[in-house]
């Protein structure tokens, strides 16, 4: 039955190709559940959440933000998963990242699903020294989720409001701000990596509270849930930031925003200093932040330029 | 009802609605401090002997024959009601009338001081209010329950006579919820047997011990008090953290079914925690009580535990 030009002819029984095929993928796999395991098991996640600051930390372990390091423990290992070997993120210049006082991280902000925040998080606790938490300033809307509200202030995130920043700022901590805000997020697969309109909110803190910014970019999120259209009449009536379609939609349902397994790039810029009045008109606040948008749309340039691939 | 005390040249401390549960613990300190007259339409059963009661509603005309006929050196106004069983037109003659007329007391018969009760509830619960909100943040209670307005009404009404009257020490005291004998929504939520959760929602929320409140008053009767002051006990902790430590069964609501839930049984009468207060179990409102501590040297005395063990099964 077997020709003498079937490639199954390479082997002495058809069975063999099979067999190696499965031994090799069983050995990825095993050794891709090593991995994990290593990861998820990694004694020191806990000393690292023990080495960041508990300053404002109360009797039962909450700061005034509902923040507590003993839910990042156990969630850490889940983040550190997604991390490491779902993302694979690489990071790039994170020692620009004060280690101490007050700071500012600015990034752009793609995905649907806000996981490049976690990403940045994730990295700055993973792979800073000293690791250091990122309290990242979250959409208004996310209090009113139900689980999500308990997990992100668990987590140390914060609603976005210039009070809030305030007071995190004057207790030097590190702070994590998407001046592009919701439209940078929902944005369709067309206008990847092309920021959106910099809000001027975050300059003026910066200036009034003298706060280094650290430019952040975070490539490959763009690809990682790519929207065809943003259904904001259907978002309006949910009270959601945006409804994005995406290619997946009629296979998935909801959990097509859910991302894929592209590769994360996060790239730390140098700390920019910026002096003059909280105060001053908008065109004049608007010129710092342009220096700040440039610096990170030349992290995203940089970034786009040395991966090989969305998914390599 | 008369007051056997009629011409005393003490300088006395009015208490309005002292028979409140507050009102009750309030007057068993500071009896001992300064001649006491309670002014308050329900009973005080086992009142020190040395309190002078009125048995007279706030709004009737006798009321002033008590700053008449004594010289009176505060008055603590705590006779303010929120019931949301009651109708807002009886909240607002009650609370706002009965403020006013006490008010106008205080020019006329040169009262030196002026404390009343107010609430945080004022600044209302919502996604924006997780920071620390000042004395000077907005009062906006009222957006999303309506049964705040009176309060806030009479929160302003005091704050502007603060402004218009400056010879009287005026002090606004706003204090987180209030957890004790007292019945608030608060303290009714927790002594339940069994209690309902909102799944998925664990804000941060601010108690006091109710004997703390009581020092909050005593400490604003200090000469030079003025102004107004939040009033903050132990540091905020997530509603779980509480609810884990009372040993009591708790129930997970999804909260799509506990709005129209919990109505339902309020109109049945057959929970006692008012719908309105539900933006509570989800947002919750959380105050910077620095000012009171910085101004008056107040130190809450009580701690979680204190609060949590007065609700506990068992």
């Amino acid at each position: 039955m077997d020709g003498p030009d079937r490639p199954s002819d390479r082997y002495d029984t058809p069975n063999e190709a099979a067999t190696e095929l499965i031994e090799e993928l069983l050995a990825r796999f095993v050794g891709a559940f090593g991995a994990v395991r290593d990861t998820v098991l990694d004694p020191d996640m806990t000393q690292k959440v023990d080495r960041m600051s508990r300053e404002n930390l109360n009797e039962f372990g909450y700061d005034p933000f509902g923040y507590s390091p003993e839910y990042v423990k156990k969630v850490l290992p889940f983040l550190a998963v997604i991390y490491r070997h779902y993302f694979r993120a690489r990071v790039y210049g994170i020692e620009n990242v004060p280690a101490e006082g007050r700071a500012m991280l600015v990034s752009n902000h793609s995905g649907q699903l806000p996981f490049d925040g976690a990403m940045i998080g994730a990295s700055m606790v993973l792979d800073a020294d000293p690791p250091r938490m990122v309290r990242a300033m979250v959409e208004r809307w996310v209090p009113t989720l139900p689980f999500a509200s308990v997990f992100m202030a668990r987590c140390g995130q914060v609603v976005g409001t210039p009070e809030n920043c305030r007071e995190l700022l004057a207790d030097d901590n590190c702070i994590l701000v998407f001046p592009e805000g919701a439209n940078g997020i929902s944005k369709t697969f067309d206008k990847r990596y092309q920021l959106q309109r910099f809000g001027n909110g975050f300059m003026r803190l910066a200036l009034e509270t003298d706060t280094p910014i650290v430019p952040v970019a975070v490539v490959g999120a763009e690809e990682q849930a790519p929207s065809l259209y943003n259904w904001k009449a259907l978002a309006k009536m949910l009270g959601a930031p945006a409804v994005p379609i995406t290619p997946l939609l009629p296979i998935l349902g909801p959990l097509s925003v859910l991302p894929l397994p592209v590769r994360y790039h996060i790239l730390y810029g140098e700390p920019i200093r910026f002096e003059g009045s909280a105060n001053d008109d908008d065109g004049e606040v608007g010129r710092r932040v342009k220096t700040v948008k440039r610096a990170v749309s030349e992290l995203i340039e940089k970034g786009l330029a040395t991966r090989d691939g969305v998914f390599r | 009802m008369a007051s056997k005390t009629d011409k005393d040249d003490r300088s006395h401390v009015v208490v309005t609605g002292i028979s409140g549960r507050l009102g009750r613990n309030l007057a068993k300190s500071l009896h001992r401090l300064y001649p006491v007259i309670g002014i308050d339409r329900r009973p005080f059963p086992r009142a020190p002997s040395d309190v002078v009661m009125h048995r007279i509603d706030i709004r009737s005309r006798r009321c002033e024959d008590v700053f008449r006929r004594n010289r009176v050196r505060a008055v603590i106004h705590l006779n303010i009601m929120h019931d949301p069983r009651r109708s807002a037109e009886e909240h607002h003659t009650f609370n706002i009338m009965g403020t006013q007329q006490v008010l106008e007391y205080c020019v006329r018969y040169g009262v030196d001081k002026f404390i009343v009760l107010s609430t945080a509830n004022v600044y209302g619960a919502g996604p924006r209010s997780m920071r620390y909100l000042a004395e000077d943040a907005p009062l906006l209670g009222a957006a999303t329950d309506t049964g705040m307005r009176d309060l806030i009404e009479v929160d302003m009404l005091c704050t502007s006579f603060f402004w218009q009257h400056p010879q009287i020490e005026t002090v606004i005291l706003r204090p987180v919820h209030i957890c004790g004998s007292v019945h608030n929504a608060p303290s009714n939520y927790l002594r339940l047997p069994r209690i309902p959760k909102l799944m998925g929602f664990d804000p941060m929320v601010q108690a006091i011990h109710e004997d703390d409140v009581v020092g909050a008053l005593l400490a604003t009767l200090a000469p030079g008090a003025r102004g107004v002051y939040n009033v903050t006990g132990p540091e905020p902790v997530p509603l779980s953290a509480i609810l884990d430590r009372l040993a009591k069964p708790i129930v997970e609501v999804p909260h799509l079914a506990f709005g129209p839930m919990v109505k339902r049984m309020y109109a049945a009468r057959l929970w006692s925690f008012p719908p309105a207060e539900l933006e509570h179990l989800k947002f919750g409102c959380m105050v910077d009580g620095e000012r009171i501590r910085r101004d008056l040297d107040f130190t809450p005395e009580r701690s979680l535990n204190d609060i949590i063990e007065l609700f506990r099964a068992g």
